[in-house]
């Protein structure tokens, strides 16, 4: 799988760097989950900058990703959007909301650090 | 079937050529009246009224030597040419289709009537002349006609592409907030291109904000409604926040009439109020404006 994982301080990086088949995206989403429970990640940032496409079924699976980790208690942010995609995605007439999105990884990591902070009153 | 006449050109049969001779022989030698008699009827039916009457004569002239030349040869290049870059002069002047057309059609009638004049004594002889004539007319016709037209739809498209271009600047107004002041009428078409440009921007110049002032435009429809929604969520999976401004009260109702779901949306009424909204996205805190006391002092 060409998906580099990468941990700093609270949060996983999860680069994508190639198209991505179906069962490739479910084994990212199970992998990530599986280390948000390990590591006690906060904050999960998805980097889908190298992708020309995500199509809907990437898209709703970023989507269960992210309302999976949050019941697990990790905020996850994608990065990366190109202009193309962002259109297609938004065709799809899926409903994005759970997404929460950042134009880089300096941006998902100020995002998380604001929403992440209001759940431990003694960090930040 | 001329064996020497190219490809392209006005078809005339053998039989006709020597009669097609003649007859511009005719329209030579009576070059002066028949010339004078076009632009004078030119005059009484108001057309091209916005050229002088040395302009349409020397016009005039060009065009009766051009058709009788297409006449004479068969060929329809130079008369074509002439035709082309005449529309283009007289285009940007304002002259209209139905003009063009009208005295086209009166230099035919004249040359008709003047056929008639010569050869009404000769039934026979009339018959084949004007077998002739006519269909050589009517093609010259048609190439003047549509020379003009496709003319006119080239300065169109050209005019098309040079408002599109116009039309749609993308504004940094701070670092990472951006405007896009939408004047005029919106389309499915400008609509679309409307996105790409925003997203493109946002991606250049790396904006977190950006507010699309909608004040210039007087109505939009269903189709557009959506596809404004649909660029603020493409906006927001690239990691910027939207804000819409200038809605006209009747934009407001358009969207809730049409039930466009716009919970989605952050709206502010005017520019002010949406650069404001986006200085505090941006994290910006408003200054606290001092109590101007010793001014009034």
């Amino acid at each position: 799988m060409s998906v580099a994982i990468l941990r700093t301080g609270d949060y996983l990086v999860a680069s994508i760097q190639s198209d991505l088949s179906d069962p490739e995206v479910l084994a990212l989403r199970d992998e990530l989950l599986e280390r948000v429970g390990r590591l006690r990640a906060l904050g999960i940032v998805i980097d889908v900058a190298a992708l020309d496409v995500i199509d809907s079924f990437a898209a709703r699976a970023l989507c269960s990703i992210a309302l999976t980790a949050k019941l697990r208690g990790a905020r996850t942010v994608v990065v990366g959007v190109q202009p193309d995609v962002a259109i297609a995605m938004v065709h799809f007439q899926l409903n994005l909301e759970p997404l929460h999105t950042a134009l880089d990884l300096d941006e998902a990591v100020a995002l998380l650090e604001r929403e992440t902070r209001r759940k431990r009153p003694d960090g930040g | 079937m001329d064996p020497k006449t190219p490809a392209g050109t006005l078809q005339a049969s053998a039989a006709d050529a020597s009669l097609l001779h003649e007859l511009v022989e005719y329209l030579r030698e009576n070059r002066g009246e028949l010339r004078e008699l076009w632009a004078q009827r030119i005059g009484d039916a108001e057309l091209l009224g916005v050229m002088t009457a040395d302009e349409i004569f020397s016009e005039v002239t060009a065009v009766y030597d051009n058709y009788v030349d297409a006449l004479e040869t068969g060929s329809i290049e130079t008369l074509q040419e002439y035709a082309r870059s005449l529309s283009e002069r007289i285009i940007r002047r304002g002259v209209e289709t139905h003009e063009v057309l009208g005295i086209v059609l009166l230099l035919r009638d004249v040359l008709g009537r003047s056929l008639l004049d010569k050869y009404g004594g000769d039934r026979d002889l009339l018959e084949r002349i004007l077998d002739a004539y006519e269909p050589a007319a009517n093609r010259i016709a048609v190439i003047v006609g549509v020379s003009f037209v496709e003319e006119r739809e080239r300065v169109i498209r050209e005019q098309q592409v040079a408002i599109r271009e116009l039309s749609t600047p993308v504004l940094q107004v701070r670092e990472r907030l951006l405007i896009l002041p939408i004047i005029g009428a919106v389309d499915d078409r400008r609509a679309r291109q409307l996105t790409e440009q925003l997203l493109g921007a946002i991606q250049s110049h790396r904006a977190r904000v950006v507010v699309i002032d909608i004040t210039g435009v007087a109505s939009i429809d269903v189709t557009v409604a959506n596809h404004l929604v649909q660029t603020v969520e493409a906006a927001r999976l690239m990691g910027a926040s939207a804000v819409i401004t200038g809605l006209s009260s009747k934009i407001a109702q358009t969207l809730v009439d049409l039930g466009v779901d716009l919970g989605m949306l952050t709206t502010v009424g005017d520019l002010q109020g949406g650069l404001e909204e986006a200085e505090r996205l941006l994290g910006y805190r408003d200054a606290e404006v001092e109590p101007a006391d010793d001014s009034e002092a």
